[in-house]
């Protein structure tokens, strides 16, 4: 992949998540991440190569099939990208709005993720008066919300303190168990060592630095293609 | 989240802030939707007016006498009545005709020495051979002239209806002028709700989804635009019109406006109205396809 007419960011990219899998994406600054995470949530498209998802070739699918798709993606995006003029609450109702849910069916469980990520008493505020660490909950709570099959997320407890990373954590590991596939790109390590059984996707110059696609401490069942 | 067009949800509506006469739209669309309104009330005055002096003089002659006296007048009445397929004979009297000279040429212009032809309006019935009566005449009336009252205002005629035309031309020169507004509008409004946008697209918005926001807001501000520019363009239709409809009426013989123009002017604001709302749709979704 590359941007523009630029050098290319990620190459030689071959590699497999199975459904249901935890995987932590790592690498220096400058490795990827971002782009890999970005080829994973459909904002881009490979100049090169196929990207398979949800047993989909999606390399060249129509801008109108991609839709369906991203909603079955939660995104956490390195920063934040919430909506300023749209309270917590609102920001962590778009995708269910999106996806076509009524006020009544919206108001239960964008509170009950308000509540977990420790917002509750913040549900009406703006995101320019929500610290780095809170904004970055809403993000995590608009991610999750919809349930997706597959969460991306780029640093999610970069703006958090210890504790709140651990309970981030937890949210994770309890989406997994529920069947949703984790990709998580982080320089954490604390937070790689605390989740057993995930597995370990490291980027290095755009490439991995297995060059096999064999990823470390695969979990049973890897190998299923998305 | 709802495809309603206009009504939308209080959530969707927070969803792109600013509300009505905010931005230049409504301004735009009302003083467009005015000026539309006046120049096609304009257009259809003439073209009624045309329409009008058209039919009257459809089937109306003059003959043309170079010397009335002598009664060579009433002989030729009495010559023009006998043709087969005149059913009006009219002379014009020689003191109205020195009458309209007079304020031509004033006072002094309209001395007894100076020869005045004479006149005599005739009257064909419909589907009668013009020509064929103007041959009868010529040889009935030697030296008299057979002239049809639709050349001479034929000029005329042709004034007016290239003047509707013009008023056409302008109706759809100010459509076309709104339409570009709404576009400039539209990617404005685009671009200073990008990063929106691409958060909404991130997490699975359909262009449907978005070009509905812009379409909705730019449709509320063209309504409130050409409620205001129509109401405006009735109350100067009424005080111009007013004025000057009792003149209409008597040099045209019929009202300028018919009940079908009033309907034709009452619609260009909805018109305007639906042409922005399309144009923002395409102008939207346009822009959206450019964004993967």
């Amino acid at each position: 992949m590359r941007y523009g007419t630029g050098a290319e960011v990620l190459r030689d990219l071959d590699f497999r998540l199975a459904k249901g899998g935890f995987y932590f994406l790592t690498g220096p600054s400058g490795a990827g991440k971002t782009s890999l995470l970005q080829l994973l949530y459909l904002a881009r498209r490979p100049s090169r190569g196929r990207i398979q998802l949800f047993g989909q070739d999606l390399t060249d699918a129509p801008r109108d099939m991609l839709p369906d798709y991203r909603r079955r993606i939660g995104v956490v995006f390195q920063d934040f990208r919430l909506i300023r003029h749209l309270s917590a609450f609102d920001n962590v109702a778009l995708p269910l709005r999106i996806s076509g849910r009524s006020d009544a069916e919206i108001e239960g469980p964008v509170r009950e993720m308000l509540a977990w990520v420790g917002l509750a008493d913040r549900a009406s505020a703006r995101p320019p008066t929500l610290s780095g660490g809170e904004q970055q909950r809403v993000a995590i709570a608009r991610a999750v919300i919809s349930q997706p099959e597959l969460l991306v997320a780029d640093e999610p407890t970069g703006n958090v303190d210890a504790e709140m990373a651990a309970r981030l954590l937890h949210l994770f590991t309890a989406l997994n168990r529920l069947g949703t596939t984790i990709v998580v790109a982080t320089h954490d390590i604390s937070l790689i060592a605390r989740t057993p059984g995930a597995q370990l996707i490291r980027l290095e110059k755009g490439s991995l630095a297995d060059p096999t696609g064999n990823l470390r401490n695969p979990p049973v069942g890897a190998g299923q293609p998305k | 989240m709802s495809v309603s067009l206009l009504a939308g949800t209080e959530a969707e509506r927070r969803l792109l802030p600013g509300g009505t006469l905010r931005g230049p739209t409504p301004y735009v669309i009302a003083i467009m939707t005015f000026a539309m309104m006046i120049v096609a009330a304009a257009g259809l005055a003439l073209a009624n007016a045309a329409g009008i002096v058209a039919g009257a003089v459809e089937h109306r002659y003059v003959l043309q006498l170079p010397d009335g006296s002598g009664g060579k007048l009433e002989a030729a009445v009495r010559a023009a009545q006998s043709v087969r397929g005149v059913t009006g004979v009219e002379s014009v009297p020689e003191a109205e005709l020195r009458r309209t000279l007079e304020k031509w040429l004033g006072p002094g212009g309209v001395a007894e020495e100076l020869p005045v032809p004479a006149l005599i309006h005739l009257e064909l019935a419909p589907g009668t051979n013009a020509g064929q009566v103007g041959t009868s005449l010529g040889r009935a009336v030697p030296g008299a002239r057979f002239i049809a009252e639709q050349a001479t205002v034929g000029p005329l005629l042709g004034s007016l209806r290239a003047l509707r035309w013009l008023a056409v031309a302008l109706v759809l020169l100010m459509a076309a002028a709104t339409s570009a507004a709404v576009v400039l509008a539209a990617r404005g409004a685009l671009d200073t709700h990008r990063s929106t946008i691409e958060i909404m697209h991130g997490i699975g918005a359909t262009d449907e989804q978005v070009a509905l926001l812009f379409q909705r807001k730019i449709a509320l501000d063209a309504m409130v635009g050409a409620l205001a520019g129509g109401v405006a363009a009735a109350l100067a239709l009424l005080v111009i019109g007013g004025g000057g409809l009792a003149l209409a009426s008597d040099l045209t013989g019929g009202p300028p406006l018919g009940a079908g123009d009033f309907v034709i002017l009452a619609l260009l604001p909805i018109a305007a109205v639906v042409l922005a709302t399309l144009v923002a749709r395409f102008a939207v979704l346009s822009a959206l396809h450019k964004i993967i």
